[in-house]
């Protein structure tokens, strides 16, 4: 026998304890639920949910299931989170690049900004925003118009709504048009490693996203008008806008809180990677007669990029996580619909609890390995 | 003088552009500076958005007019070289002034010069500005939550002596030095729970105390005489069952006479809450979530394959879920996991949950220090004899600690953010307070006054730890 007291021993005490906790644990469970007369299972995902929500992608009201409301918080989690790692990014590479501005003033409004940010709860900022600054905002009927098209009332923020014809085509031309895109890239790479010859790859690129979508426009029969809201008396004092797409204030809030916490960390990812890129490098690909574009696109950029990211996706992951704060403004996430309302009305704590942290969970774990396998792909092969 | 060429500014006519272009700027900067501060316009002959962009266009053309390389003169070439490096350059630097006057005299009309400061009402609060009266009027409630103000001593006490006990590392000679660690790891926290204990809740929480240390004195005593192999293994199972025997079979009756002293009033956990709720939580959660994630990140790094992987699972379902799903959990659910007449104060839930949760972010922290010590560190460790533990405490660990101290830092920072959170569980701590008032009727309508409080509060706490452990950083950077 190989097996050691020594090397099994630690283990197994380890296995145990774990054992004897999970299986403490369940079996208190079990006699509080027949205590308490609740059985355990999923099967009332599929009853009457019988509770609204104020903000919905999907159609839904309360003759749906349980499902639908869980996705309908599932997807307005991902709304808040898309959107808000859209703006997080964009300003988070603007200050972070003004960070390394050599202009006193432009990188030290930058500093304040991060150094403002980011030492304060995401919380308090987020009721900041609910509670405070967007109380401030005029009622509709006072509001006045941005372009004549945006309205941005206490009732939240109102904008031309699309209304398409043929949207399949036209999205099918988008597509069309990435893929396009990618042969065209694998092509001229192709030539340029056996002909050194280069191709003006990002001209044709853009030039493919505008032409495509067009022809879908002129030939696939896809027309685009848009619904302008429009103020509508419900009664003496109460306005409402009507037609157009309405943001509520939540989401708002939500948006503008978790956009500006994030990008904070962002940016610093930013300043970190540019900053990690070696001055011989720039120095180097200088001294071969690189233009100063070339320089930042083909040698300082994707060794930037390869310390950039995996932070940064950190912080995506983490904005995502944030956004379950929502529960506390009344934004209809995934914990406020599921793990609130539904939990109320059903008592299910242990399933409702576990899907939304397992939701949660998957999500995570799900970016982390794409993330790893980013990770290997980019990273410097040392022969 | 020779010709001057306006579009490029150059040495020869330095300062004809000098007089000239830092008048423009002056201009531009005076027109900002007396519309916002004085509400004058001195442009107001011209159209509206003429007269709103003219001070950046003016600006603009004097400092190009400015920007003379190589002028000779210090000041200016620094000048230029900080701010006016060119035209974008040039604009984005007159816009962030522009922006700083435009946005000093409504800042400060509204935090100073219109705000009320005196009385104890609402009446007093007409004006434009603020009303810090309500932050006056409330201030007990924001720092001490809904603790009774007669007992408000207390908590002052604790905090002043634990903060005290606290900085003497600062002081301790030589000598002392090399218990630091022992006093910071064992006897502080220790101290700190009698404090939180006896001052700050109160009551009888004395009797389960007294049997504690009973079974630690008990069982450190019969320690002595167990051998080195099994000491481990003792001190895992001894004191727990000897507190348990205490507590269930032995002494009943006397341990509570003796546990009957009379201590201060009791103050029920509900009622703590404000900022000092903050730092409560903070410190214990720094307390647990350190050991705890320093166990599981050797753990990760165990060569026991089923170690490994529970360590692993650990870790990674308490980063994969957000803090708010595990209040949820401690508040919902973990009261289905234990027998039921077993009870756990709202306030210890909260801290176990938040302890588990930031342990793993500590466990990641400390395995990237494992991580980054040379591999010779261990084999040197072993070359000399040291078993597992040994090798950890003496020569590992202490090494691996003092490179995470900074990330350690950003972690407990993250935590102190996050204690807002325990809103969940019905804990009102400062924002959780702020709430409060906010929707007492006879207070409606300060909101951003109590914001603004606790956002300055919360920044200047997160920001002096932020630079302390960045001091931190660059101190055992040199180190190395």
């Amino acid at each position: 026998m190989n097996f050691k007291l020594k090397d099994i021993g630690p283990q197994l005490i380890t296995v145990i304890a774990v054992v004897l906790i999970f299986g403490f644990f369940t079996y208190n469970a079990q006699v509080n639920m027949e205590n308490r007369g609740i059985d355990f299972g999923y099967g009332f995902l599929s009853q009457e949910a019988s509770f609204d929500v104020q903000f919905s992608l999907i159609e839904y009201d309360g003759s749906h299931s349980y499902f639908r409301a869980y996705l309908v918080g599932l997807l307005n989690t991902i709304l808040v989170s898309v959107i808000g790692i859209i703006i997080a990014t964009i300003l988070g590479i603007v200050v972070g690049i003004a960070r390394l501005s050599s202009n006193y003033l432009i990188n030290k409004f930058a500093a304040f900004y991060v150094e403002f940010f980011r030492n304060i709860p995401l919380l308090l900022q987020l009721f900041f925003w609910y509670f405070a600054a967007l109380r401030t905002l005029p009622l509709p009927q006072d509001a006045e118009s941005f372009f004549g098209v945006f309205y941005l009332t206490i009732k939240g923020l109102y904008v031309p709504a699309f209304v398409w014809e043929n949207f399949n085509v036209f999205f099918y031309s988008i597509i069309a048009a990435f893929v396009s895109i990618i042969f065209v890239r694998t092509y001229a790479k192709k030539v340029q490693e056996n002909l050194g010859k280069q191709t003006p790859v990002l001209l044709i690129s853009i030039g493919l996203l505008i032409i495509l979508p067009l022809l879908s426009f002129l030939i696939g029969g896809v027309d685009l008008s848009f619904e302008i809201p429009k103020l509508k008396q419900l009664a003496t004092t109460s306005f409402v806008y009507d037609g157009g797409l309405s943001l509520p204030p939540e989401l708002i809030a939500l948006t503008l809180a978790l956009s500006l916490y994030t990008a904070t960390f962002i940016a610093e990812c930013v300043r970190a990677g540019v900053q990690g890129v070696g001055k011989g490098q720039k120095e180097a690909a200088a001294s071969i007669g690189l233009t100063p574009n070339q320089v930042l696109k083909l040698v300082v950029m994707p060794q930037a990029l390869r310390i950039i990211i995996p932070p940064t996706t950190n912080q995506y992951l983490n904005l995502t996580k944030n956004s379950s704060l929502a529960a506390a403004i009344a934004y209809p996430d995934i914990v406020l619909v599921f793990a609130g309302t539904a939990l109320m009305q059903t008592g299910k704590a242990i399933e409702i609890v576990s899907i939304t942290m397992f939701t949660y969970l998957s999500l995570s774990i799900s970016i982390s390995i794409l993330m790893n396998w980013y990770n290997k792909k980019i990273a410097i092969q040392e022969k | 003088m020779s010709k001057i060429n306006f579009l490029k500014p150059d040495k020869s006519n330095l300062y004809t552009f000098l007089y000239f272009g830092s008048f423009l700027v002056f201009f531009s900067i005076l027109d900002v500076f007396l519309n916002s501060f004085f509400n004058i316009n001195m442009t107001v002959f011209l159209p509206y958005t003429l007269s709103f962009i003219l001070p950046l266009f003016l600006g603009f053309i004097g400092l190009h007019f400015l920007r003379i390389e190589y002028s000779g003169i210090k000041r200016l070439d620094i000048f230029n070289k900080n701010i006016n490096t060119n035209n974008f350059n040039a604009i984005l630097s007159l816009l962030i002034i522009f922006i700083i006057i435009k946005s000093t005299p409504p800042a400060m009309s509204w935090l100073i010069i219109d705000a009320d400061f005196a009385g104890n009402s609402k009446d007093v609060c007409t004006g434009s500005g603020a009303c810090w009266t309500y932050i006056k009027v409330w201030i007990r409630r924001f720092m001490y939550g809904m603790y009774p103000n007669g007992e408000q001593w207390r908590i002052n006490l604790s905090f002043i002596a634990l903060a005290l006990l606290g900085s003497v590392g600062y002081f301790a000679t030589d000598k002392f030095k090399k218990y630091l660690t022992l006093y910071y790891v064992v006897i502080y926290p220790f101290i700190a729970f009698l404090f939180i204990f006896f001052f700050i809740s109160g009551g009888p929480v004395f009797f389960d105390f007294s049997y504690g240390i009973i079974a630690a004195i008990i069982s450190i005593i019969i320690g002595f005489f167990i051998p080195n192999k099994f000491k481990f293994y003792y001190f895992l199972i001894v004191p727990f069952s000897i507190y348990i025997l205490l507590k269930y079979f032995i002494f009943y009756e006397e341990l509570i006479e003796l546990g009957k002293l009379e201590g201060l009033n009791w103050v029920e956990t509900g009622a703590w809450g404000g900022l000092s709720l903050t730092f409560i939580i903070s410190f214990f959660c720094l307390i647990f979530c350190f050991p705890i994630g320093m166990a599981f990140a050797l753990g990760r790094r165990s060569g026991f394959p089923l170690i490994r992987y529970i360590s692993i699972g650990f870790i990674e379902f308490w980063r994969g879920v957000p803090l708010i799903t595990v209040l949820f959990m401690s508040a919902v659910m973990f009261p289905m996991f234990l027998p039921e007449d077993f009870f756990i104060d709202k306030l210890i839930r909260a801290i176990i949950a938040i302890s588990l949760f930031e342990a793993a972010y500590v466990a990641e922290v400390i395995r990237g220090g494992l991580q980054a010590l040379p591999r010779g560190q261990y084999e040197a460790a072993k070359s000399l004899g040291m078993g597992y533990w040994k090798m950890h405490i003496f020569v590992i660990l202490p090494q691996a600690l003092k490179l995470v101290i900074p990330g350690i830092a950003n972690t407990f920072l993250a935590l102190v953010k996050d204690t807002p959170l325990i809103f969940v569980v019905g804990l009102l701590e400062l924002v959780g307070m702020l709430n409060l008032a906010k929707t007492n009727p006879e207070w409606l309508g300060f909101a951003m006054e109590g914001y603004v409080f606790a956002a300055i509060i919360f920044w200047i706490i997160c920001y002096a730890m932020s630079k302390y452990s960045y001091n931190l950083e660059q101190k055992y950077k040199t180190d190395r």
